[in-house]
């Protein structure tokens, strides 16, 4: 009896102190493991946040020392001193406001047509999806060809139809409108990712509606678009997130004119930076995007863990 | 009830009809561009389909600029970006989920949310921090990012998918004396193909799409992407439209192909990514 206890109690000890090996023999291999993504979080993320809050209060620009300016750059932006601030978020605000919206009605409405028990479902899927595939510079390049004033043939079939045109990127008042137009074009990712949520919604909800006598429009109202409610959230929240991040279509197409009306935030940000070589000044516009999209991005860890109704994600595992 | 349900679904089909020229059109219009000759750019009413189909625009495209370089360049930084990413992401996946260590679940979170930060709030120290190495104006900066991950959703789909492989593979190998390595390279990769599939898609497009990241690197011609080759051509062939869409059709085709050839991967990807993320 005793001699198994000694044994039994032997044997635990040696159980313990390898296990507390192993266990920092894993911690080392897992870290290691795991290094490419550390060390990319340091690099690439950390230290250069750190270092845009330091140079968004200096004056820097490539070759020089950064010199202390204390808030003087905020100040430069608030104040109205840099005549571009104002107009570039007024620019963006415009874009953001009219065109996520917008953009989350035709894609969940996209979405419920390609949800659809039809022929040739997942070839209209192919389709809707392709524009997210072509490079954006190369699809602005197209939009500018399909929407000239003089020979484009989007006016051509407008006047055909006896429709007014438009001069459309051309014009102070058309432009933020005309790229608004151009980012339906690329729905495509936002449709897939309400596709997948509305697959995961249960069929015995829709029986239970079919059962009571509903139409059709009863089951939007009371299943579909409840049950879609967090990814609806979610869709909402990445597309403001990237919406902020206009960068591509306006530099390509218009490069922020005419007269500023389409100077979106980040093209801002890019030719104070690159353009105007003011890196101390950038950064600060740098540091007030970050506040905004930091905000945006808690809201969707706050809100997704008590808004939203996760049935589908369950399903899923 | 019957009639009803036939109106509905032509309504849908319309619809679909009506969104799917939307979609369809542009890209339609750019190859129909791209093989006219200047004249036939400034016609009314203008063909359709053209009388004669104009090859040479894309010689003439071609030719302007040394495309075949910013090819090459665009080719190079995509190769060695999808490598990159798909064997850091798997490794970082692979310890992530497949291996237990203290604190483990706490950083894992700490950098996902970390690697949300979009790019142009780290765009200028990066850029310090390439110069200061004299690796501005080389492929170095747009290619590093992926050999450290390239991104929150790649590891984040792998960890996912390497979290559904069943414990006992990994124990049985143990028990034959295999080590993480061995078990990382020839059991749980293998079985996620699927998902280092989608992802060397995803990084395909992002890493031959990007325009912003050689905007902001990229000096020198030599150096320059094709997307930089287009707005290069962009700023003395403005009025030529016929070889503008000729150089643009160039650029969309690589990535026209490997969405025919793999289409069901991207939509299925994205679909995984997006909710999950």
């Amino acid at each position: 009896m005793n001699v198994t206890t000694d044994l039994a109690n032997s044997r635990e000890t040696v159980r313990r102190s390898g296990s507390r090996q192993r266990a920092a023999k894993e911690l080392c291999y897992g870290l290691l493991f795991a290094s490419p993504v550390l060390a990319g979080y340091l690099l690439l993320v950390l230290v250069p946040i750190a270092a845009s809050i330091y140079l968004s209060f200096t004056s820097y620009s490539v070759g020089t020392v950064p010199e202390w300016l204390g808030i003087a750059n905020y100040k430069n932006l608030f104040s109205g001193a840099d005549p571009f601030f104002y107009p570039a978020v007024r620019a963006t605000f415009y874009y953001v406001f009219v065109s996520v919206p917008l953009g989350i009605i035709l894609s969940f409405f996209a979405a419920l047509l390609l949800n659809q028990k039809i022929v040739g479902r997942s070839f209209f899927r192919g389709i809707f999806y392709l524009p997210v595939i072509i490079p954006l510079a190369a699809s602005s390049m197209v939009w500018m060809w399909l929407l000239q004033p003089d020979f484009g043939i989007v006016n051509y079939l407008l006047e055909l139809l006896h429709l007014p045109t438009s001069q459309w990127l051309g014009d102070t008042t058309s432009v933020v409108p005309t790229l608004i137009l151009f980012s339906f074009w690329t729905l495509g990712n936002t449709i897939v990712i309400f596709l997948a949520g509305l697959q995961g919604i249960p069929r015995h909800l829709y029986e239970a509606i079919e059962i009571d006598g509903g139409s059709g429009f009863h089951k939007l109202i009371y299943i579909t678009i409840p049950m879609s409610s967090s990814i609806i959230f979610f869709n909402t929240v990445i597309a403001f997130i990237n919406g902020f991040q206009v960068f591509v279509q306006p530099s390509v197409m218009t490069q922020g004119g005419p007269n500023n009306r389409s100077l979106f935030y980040v093209l801002y940000l890019f030719n104070e930076g690159f353009k105007s070589s003011r890196m101390g000044s950038a950064s600060a516009i740098a540091v007030l995007l970050f506040l905004v999209i930091a905000l945006f991005t808690a809201m969707i860890f706050f809100f997704s863990k008590s808004l939203v109704y996760y049935e589908g994600k369950g399903e899923q595992r | 009830m019957r009639r009803n349900l036939w109106i509905t679904k032509s309504l849908v089909y319309l619809l679909l009809v009506l969104g799917s020229l939307f979609c369809l059109f542009p890209i339609v219009w750019m190859v129909r561009t791209s093989l006219i000759d200047i004249g036939a750019l400034y016609q009314i009413p203008p063909r359709i389909i053209p009388e004669i189909l104009h090859w040479d625009n894309f010689r003439m495209a071609l030719d302007a600029y040394p495309f075949g370089r910013f090819f090459a360049n665009s080719l190079l930084i995509t190769t060695l970006s999808i490598l990159g990413v798909l064997l850091s992401s798997s490794l970082c996946a692979y310890s992530f989920s497949r291996m237990e260590w203290k604190g483990r679940d706490k950083i894992f979170g700490i950098i996902l949310t970390g690697l949300m930060i979009p790019f142009f709030v780290v765009m200028i120290p990066q850029y310090v921090f390439w110069n200061a190495l004299g690796l501005t104006d080389t492929f170095v900066p747009l290619v590093a990012p992926a050999w450290f991950g390239g991104g929150v959703f790649n590891i984040f789909l792998l960890r996912q998918f390497f979290l559904g492989i069943p414990r006992e593979l990994d124990e049985a190998a143990k028990v034959d004396g295999a080590g993480h390595l061995r078990i990382y390279g020839q059991i749980i990769v293998p079985l996620a193909k699927q998902a280092m599939i989608v992802i060397g898609l995803l990084t395909f497009l992002a890493s031959w799409n990007d325009y912003l990241g050689p905007l902001a690197f990229i000096t020198s011609e030599r150096n320059y992407t094709l997307m930089q080759g287009l707005t290069l051509f962009q700023g003395s062939y403005s009025a030529q439209w016929n070889l503008m869409m000729a150089a643009t059709a160039v650029i969309v085709i690589p990535s026209l192909l490997v969405f025919l050839i793999a289409q069901r991967h991207f939509i299925e990807g994205i679909a995984m990514t997006g909710i999950k993320g």
